[in-house]
C-alpha cells in the first residue's frame, strides 16, 4: 500500500488546469499528477504513489545515504556511530 | 450452491484441485495422470504427441500479435515440450455473430503465418457461429499431434539434482501486455507479447545432442505456478537465483509500478529447459544462436529431494515460493 | 532503474547486517509499523541473517488489514445499488467481508472496478454523469493527500455524481495505542517513510519524548531497512532517544507542506476504528462537513452490523498489536491460508500472516 517508487520528469504539462508530468520508470512512461510537488521541474527525480508525486527525490541525499554506510564500517573501529 | 470462479482456469491451486478431483477423478488412464503438456501416445514403437489448448484471450488483438498466432504457437510449444516436432494441428472457431469479416480474416492469416513458421499443417477444424451476446468475439481451440524421436525420453523421471534450469529469455512479457492493454492502463514503452514457436530452439538442442531431462512452457500461473507443479511431481526441491531472473526495463517499471511480481505473469514465447549440468554451457551457446534464445540465462537448479520451489535472494537468504491461488489477471491465453 | 536498484544491492546490505551483529550486544524488541516494510523485510530475508539477539515486531501498518469489516460490507453494499460503480484500489478485492469480498461480489454482477489512481475515478464521474460513482478511498497519511486532492477536483468539477467511501488511518495514534499497552515489549520503531514523506516526523517527536523510545524512519529497499535497523539498534545500545531519518532522499522532517494543505482543506481529526484493534481515538482523517455531499454513506439506508465477529481461534487483533507472531496462530498455515483466510493479516499481500505463509512456511 505504501507502493512509492523513483521516476524521472520527461515532459511537464497542463491539462484541463490540473499540471501533470510524463514520468519514466525503467523502459515505462506514465501519467503523473503534480500537484503535491508543483516545483518539480524536467529531469527531477519524484517518489509516485497511486498517479501522484508526493515528494522531488533529493539526489545528493540518495548519494549521501549510500555513502554512509562506508563511513559507519570505519567507525565501527573507533566505536563511534552517528548518522 | 457452488459456482465456477475464475480462478478454476487460472493456472494456479484452486485449478489444480479441479483437475485433479473433476478430471482425472472421472478420467483415469496412464497418459491422462501424468498431466504434461502433450500426452505421450505409444502405437506399437511409433510415440505421438497429441495436445489441446483453448484459446480465450481477451483483448483479441494485443500488442506483438492476436489470438490466431496464439494459438499456434501456444500448441506447437505444448508438443515441442513433450519432445516432439509438431507435424499436424487441427483449427476449432467458435465466432460470435456479428464478429468483423477484416478481423477474421486478419486471424486466420496470423494463424497462416504461424503454422508456416512452425512447420505445421492445419488438416481439419471446425466452424461454430453463435448468437450475439453470446461468444465475446471469438474463441478458438487447437489440437496438435508431434512425432518424438525414438532416442528422446522426456519426463519427471528424468529430472536429477544439480539439472540446470535455462530459459530462453526474459519473463512476464505476455502477461503484462495483456494486463496493460486489457485494463486500459495508460503507459508508453515498447512492450508487447513473446509469443512465438520454440521449434528452432528445440531442433538445435537436439542436434546438438545436448542432454534435455524436461521441458515447460510457462504460460498460466507464470514461472513461479510453472516451477511449483514440477516441483511437486518430481519431489525434488527447485532453487530459483534471484539476480539470474531475466527481466527487461519495460517490466521491471510496470511490476514496481503495479506491484505485481513478473514471476506470476504468463509467457508465451518462453521454454525452462531442465539439462544435465555438465551440458548447461554448451546448451546456452546452442540457444543463443536462434533467433528466439539469444538472451538464454540459466535461472535456477534442481535441488535435493523436496517438492517446493525456492528463491535464493540478492541476499543468498533461501526462501520459499508459493504456488499462486489466481492469476494477477484472468484471461491471459 | 535509478534510484531503486542502488538501494537493493545485495552486497551492501550483508555488509551493514555485518555491522549490526558486531554492535548488537544487549536483547532488542523493535516494530516496523508498516505492512510494505514487513514484506520487504522478510521478502529479502533480513529477519533470516539479524542476530538472534533482535526480535523484529511486525505492526499494523497495513491499511487493507485493518479497514473495518463493516467498511467493507457498505462497499459490496454500494457496489449492488442500481446505477452505482464502485472503484477500489487492487488490494482491496479479495478482503472478506462479514459474508463475502468485493471479488466475490464482482463475480456476482456487483459493479466494481480496479482503479490504479483516483485521478481516474474523477474522470469517469465525469464522462458518465449517469452513472454514481462511489471511490473507496482508503489508506494511511501517505495516501490521504492523494485521495484528497481527488475530492477537491472533483468539487471544482462541481460533479454531484461523486461519492467517496473513506477509511483513512493516522500511523501516530496506532503507535501511542501500542505503547500505551501495559504488556508492551516494543523498544524503538522503525517509521513508515512515505508515510512521514507527506507529514514529517512533527508528530513523532512527543511519542519518542514522552515514552522514552527511539524512532528511525526507514525507506523500503533493502538496504533501507537493514540501515534503518542499525540506526535504531545504535539508538538503542546508547540509550538514545529521539526520531531520526535514514530515508533522507524522500523525508523532509516538515513533510510536505502542500500535500498537509490539501488534506486539511478536505479532512479532520477524528476517531476510527481499526479491524481487530477496536476504536483508536483521533486515529483517523474524516471528510469535513463542507464535504458531506460525497459522504458515500449518504446513499445507503440499511444498518451495517458494526459488532466484530472473530473467527474462533484468529488472533489477528495481537498480530496487528505485535503481540504475537502469524507463526504462533494455531491456525496458521491449516484452517487459515490464503485460499481461505479467517483474518485480514492473511489477506492482504502486506499483512503478516500472508507474508509469513508466503516467504516463510
Amino acid at each position: 500500500m505504501c507502493l512509492g517508487i523513483p521516476g524521472k520528469i520527461i515532459d511537464i504539462y497542463e491539462k484541463d488546469g490540473v499540471k501533470f508530468a510524463k514520468v519514466e520508470f525503467g523502459g515505462i512512461k506514465r501519467e503523473v499528477c503534480l500537484d503535491l510537488t508543483p516545483e518539480a521541474k524536467e529531469g527531477d527525480y519524484v517518489i509516485v504513489h497511486v498517479g501522484f508525486s508526493i515528494q522531488i527525490l533529493d539526489k545528493i541525499e540518495a548519494e549521501e545515504t549510500l555513502k554512509t554506510y562506508k563511513e559507519y564500517l570505519e567507525k565501527l573501529e573507533e566505536n563511534e556511530i552517528s548518522l | 450452491m457452488k459456482k465456477v470462479e475464475l480462478a478454476h482456469g487460472a493456472g494456479g491451486i484452486l485449478m489444480r484441485e479441479f483437475i485433479e478431483k473433476e478430471i482425472k477423478g472421472r478420467f483415469k488412464n496412464e497418459e491422462l495422470n501424468k498431466l504434461l503438456d502433450s500426452a505421450i501416445l505409444k502405437n506399437k514403437n511409433k510415440r505421438i504427441a497429441f495436445t489441446t489448448d483453448s484459446y480465450v484471450v481477451s483483448p483479441i488483438f494485443f500488442p506483438g500479435g492476436n489470438i490466431g498466432e496464439l494459438a499456434v504457437n501456444g500448441t506447437v510449444n505444448d508438443l515441442i515440450a513433450v519432445g516432439a516436432f509438431p507435424e499436424f494441428i487441427s483449427l476449432s472457431l467458435i465466432i460470435e455473430e456479428g464478429f468483423s469479416f477484416e478481423d477474421l480474416e486478419k486471424i486466420l492469416d496470423s494463424v497462416k503465418e504461424a503454422s508456416e513458421r512452425a512447420n505445421v499443417k492445419v488438416v481439419t477444424g471446425d466452424t461454430k457461429v453463435v448468437e450475439r451476446g453470446k461468444g465475446d468475439g471469438i474463441f478458438i481451440n487447437t489440437s496438435g499431434i508431434g512425432f518424438i524421436p525414438e532416442d528422446i525420453d522426456l519426463g519427471y523421471h528424468r529430472i536429477k539434482e544439480n539439472d540446470k534450469l535455462i530459459i530462453n529469455g526474459p519473463i512476464g512479457l505476455h502477461g503484462f501486455s495483456i494486463l496493460v492493454a486489457r485494463e486500459n492502463i495508460k503507459v508508453e514503452g515498447n512492450l508487447k507479447s513473446d509469443t512465438a514457436s520454440l521449434l528452432e530452439l528445440w531442433k538445435a538442442l537436439y542436434e546438438n545432442k545436448i542432454e534435455v531431462h524436461f521441458m515447460r512452457d510457462p504460460t498460466r500461473g507464470g514461472v513461479q505456478g510453472v516451477l511449483n507443479e514440477i516441483a511437486k511431481e518430481s519431489g525434488y526441491d527447485i532453487v530459483l537465483f534471484e539476480d539470474n531472473l531475466p527481466i527487461t526495463d519495460e517490466v521491471r517499471g510496470l511490476s514496481e509500478i503495479l506491484g505485481i511480481d513478473p514471476l506470476l505473469m504468463a509467457n508465451e514465447g518462453k521454454m525452462i529447459f531442465f539439462v544435465k549440468a555438465s551440458d548447461a554451457e554448451r546448451a546456452l551457446e546452442v540457444l543463443r544462436g536462434c533467433e528466439f534464445g539469444r538472451e538464454s540465462k540459466v535461472i535456477g537448479e534442481v535441488s535435493k529431494s523436496g517438492g517446493s520451489l525456492k528463491l535464493l535472494t540478492s541476499l543468498k537468504v533461501t526462501r520459499i515460493l508459493d504456488m499462486p491461488y489466481a492469476d494477477p489477471l484472468p484471461r491471459i491465453c | 532503474m535509478k534510484y531503486l536498484y542502488e538501494f537493493r544491492e545485495g552486497s551492501k546490505v550483508k555488509l551493514i547486517i555485518e555491522s549490526i551483529r558486531k554492535i548488537c550486544k544487549g536483547k532488542w524488541t523493535i516494530m516496523e509499523v508498516c505492512g510494505s516494510q514487513t514484506h520487504s523485510i522478510l521478502s529479502a530475508g533480513i529477519d533470516e541473517l539479524l542476530p538472534e539477539n533482535i526480535t523484529l515486531v511486525h505492526g499494523p501498518g497495513c491499511p487493507v488489514c485493518v479497514t473495518p469489516k463493516e467498511m467493507i460490507d457498505r462497499a459490496i453494499s454500494l457496489s449492488k445499488m442500481k446505477d452505482v460503480i464502485l472503484f477500489t484500489y487492487g488490494d482491496m478485492l479479495r478482503v472478506p467481508g462479514s459474508k463475502e469480498s468485493l471479488f466475490k461480489a464482482k463475480a456476482d454482477g456487483a459493479k466494481v472496478k480496479m482503479v490504479y489512481s483516483p485521478f481516474e475515478v474523477v474522470e469517469f464521474a465525469k464522462n458518465n454523469p449517469d452513472k454514481k460513482v462511489v471511490f473507496f478511498g482508503i489508506g494511511f497519511e501517505t495516501t490521504t493527500p492523494c485521495n484528497a486532492t481527488t475530492i477537491l477536483r472533483a468539487r471544482e468539477l462541481n460533479l454531484k455524481n461523486f461519492f467517496t467511501l473513506i477509511a483513512q488511518f493516522r500511523v501516530p495514534p496506532a503507535i501511542e495505542a501500542i505503547l500505551n499497552d501495559p504488556f508492551n515489549k516494543v523498544q524503538g520503531f522503525l517509521a513508515p517513510g512515505h508515510v512521514c514523506t507527506v507529514m514529517g516526523i512533527e508528530e513523532y517527536v512527543p511519542i519518542s519524548e514522552k515514552y522514552n523510545v527511539p524512532i528511525v524512519v526507514t525507506g523500503f529497499e533493502s538496504f533501507d531497512l537493514s540501515q534503518g535497523i542499525l540506526l535504531l539498534v545504535s539508538m538503542l545500545e546508547r540509550k538514545e532517544k529521539g526520531v531520526k531519518i535514514q530515508y533522507k532522499r524522500s523525508c523532509k522532517p516538515e513533510g510536505n507542506h502542500k500535500a498537509k494543505e490539501v488534506i486539511n482543506k478536505v479532512f479532520k481529526i477524528g476517531d476510527l476504528k481499526w479491524r481487530g484493534i477496536g476504536v483508536i481515538k483521533n486515529s483517523g482523517w474524516v471528510l469535513k462537513e463542507e464535504f458531506a455531499e460525497m459522504d458515500a454513506n449518504i446513499l445507503l439506508k440499511e444498518y451495517f452490523d458494526e459488532i466484530e465477529e472473530t473467527k474462533e481461534g484468529c488472533v489477528a487483533a495481537l498480530i496487528l498489536q505485535g503481540k504475537k507472531k502469524p507463526s504462533d496462530c494455531a491456525l496458521f498455515g491449516k484452517e487459515c491460508n490464503p485460499l481461505n483466510p479467517l483474518g485480514a493479516p492473511m489477506v492482504s499481500s502486506e499483512g503478516a500472516c500472508a507474508a509469513y505463509y508466503k516467504f516463510k512456511r
